[in-house]
């Protein structure tokens, strides 16, 4: 096994762990705020390892760009529709969650 | 290939998982949000199934556009509770028409699969030698783009009429109306549509031009750019109203006008239908791609924001009566 393919399955198994923390809470978190951080966080950094695994494994640099540039266009996304299904939420009167 | 194999077998039961919990919602929210869901998993399946173009397509339009225009139908429909449907008691006959329907198509449709299967087990790929034998008179260097475009083109021709007659029908049911509060938008949206407006239409540009050597072409690129304006609208953007009389109907009605005049003239200088004169092929496909894309990316943002364009432009659009505003 080359050095590059351990790199890569190191990657994605870092992946999974943001993957599974990720969808952990959105299952048990307790109200819509903290669920949706809990899935953009973990998934912005889950798939930014999984792009780093790609990366590694591709052969020509125009691949890498564009899968660099997909990661950054997810996270973009991601952050801004968070913000507004929290800014939503928050109008539409939904309490934070307090101890 | 063993892992390859558990990966479709996963594919395939999530998707027929998300059409039963979708189909048996009652919730017509989490429906749609359940259809957009299936249909990115069906663009996948469509991927392992070897069909690129397939799956742009699925992706962009029966995901993307499609989702979008069931959520804004969703938001005209008002309070979700209204439509949740009552349930009346059934006859005994109509207790006995689904069981006998499922129970009668799924075997015939599971037996003539089997035939089919069992005849062609040589697994024939179709008609790709004779494709490719053509493809160098047919003006593109993509398969598919030369089936679409020019084997096959009468079927994009209807294609393009029947979308501009389902906007026609959208347009004479009701005027649009707003999609959102003009008060309601989100800065952090219209830092996204400034960064992402320039980006779509670049990636617009390339699915077309892709189209000439590898997947892509006028509906994907369509889709694409539709999105982007439908992000413009909701960000606040709109069309001047000087130009939402004939210059928007005549963007719509373009793509499908200018193929109707190709096929015309080719008919009358060959006698067949869209047989394209060899020198020229490629250069009037690029002409039917790019005037398809331009209408295809007005009618599918037209039909999303649904409803013609107020019939007196001179009176502004009130925004206050936003009917959207309280749903998605």
């Amino acid at each position: 096994m080359a050095l590059t393919d351990l790199i890569t399955a190191f990657l994605l198994l870092g992946s999974l762990g943001f993957f599974l923390a990720g969808t952990l809470g959105l299952l048990r978190f307790p109200d819509l705020y903290c669920r949706l951080h809990a899935l953009t966080k973990a998934d912005n950094l889950g798939l930014g390892l999984v792009v780093l695994a790609l990366m590694i494994q591709s052969d020509s640099w125009q691949v890498v760009i564009r899968l660099l540039l997909i990661w950054l266009l997810v996270l973009v996304a991601g952050a801004t529709v968070a913000h507004l299904i929290a800014r939503k939420a928050q109008q539409d009167g939904h309490q934070p969650w307090r101890r | 290939m063993e892992l390859a194999l558990i990966f479709d077998l996963i594919l395939l039961i999530t998707l027929i998982a998300l059409a039963w919990l979708l189909l048996a919602s009652s919730d017509i929210f989490r429906a749609v949000v359940l259809f957009i869901a299936f249909g990115l998993l069906l663009a996948l399946a469509w991927v392992r199934l070897g069909a690129p173009d397939v799956a742009l397509a699925e992706a962009a339009i029966g995901a993307g556009i499609t989702g979008a225009l069931l959520l804004v139908g969703l938001g005209r429909l008002g309070s979700a509770e209204h439509y949740r449907g009552t349930r009346t008691r059934l006859t005994f006959l109509q207790r006995l028409s689904a069981p006998v329907l499922i129970g009668v198509m799924i075997p015939s449709i599971s037996l003539i699969l089997l035939l089919e299967l069992s005849l062609h087990a040589s697994a024939t790929p179709g008609q790709q030698g004779l494709v490719n034998v053509l493809l160098d008179v047919s003006g593109t260097n993509h398969g598919v783009t030369a089936v679409l475009m020019n084997f096959r083109a009468w079927d994009t021709l209807l294609e393009k009429g029947v979308l501009l007659l389902a906007l026609i029908s959208i347009w004479s049911l009701d005027q649009a109306r707003p999609l959102f509060r003009q008060n309601d938008i989100s800065p952090q949206l219209t830092g996204l549509a400034r960064l992402l407006l320039p980006i779509m239409i670049i990636v617009a540009g390339f699915v077309l031009w892709q189209g000439d050597h590898a997947p892509g072409g006028a509906f994907q690129s369509g889709a694409i750019l539709s999105a982007g304006i439908l992000l413009a609208i909701l960000v606040g953007y709109t069309l001047p109203t000087r130009r939402q009389g004939l210059s928007l109907r005549l963007l719509l009605a373009v793509g499908f006008s200018v193929f109707l005049l190709v096929a015309a003239a080719t008919l009358l200088s060959s006698d067949y239908l869209l047989k394209y004169p060899d020198s020229l092929a490629g250069s009037l496909i690029l002409l039917l791609e790019l005037v398809a894309t331009a209408s295809i990316a007005a009618l599918l943002a037209a039909a999303v924001v649904g409803g013609h364009p107020p019939d007196d432009l001179s009176k502004p659009v009130d925004r206050s009566s936003a009917v959207n505003g309280g749903q998605t």
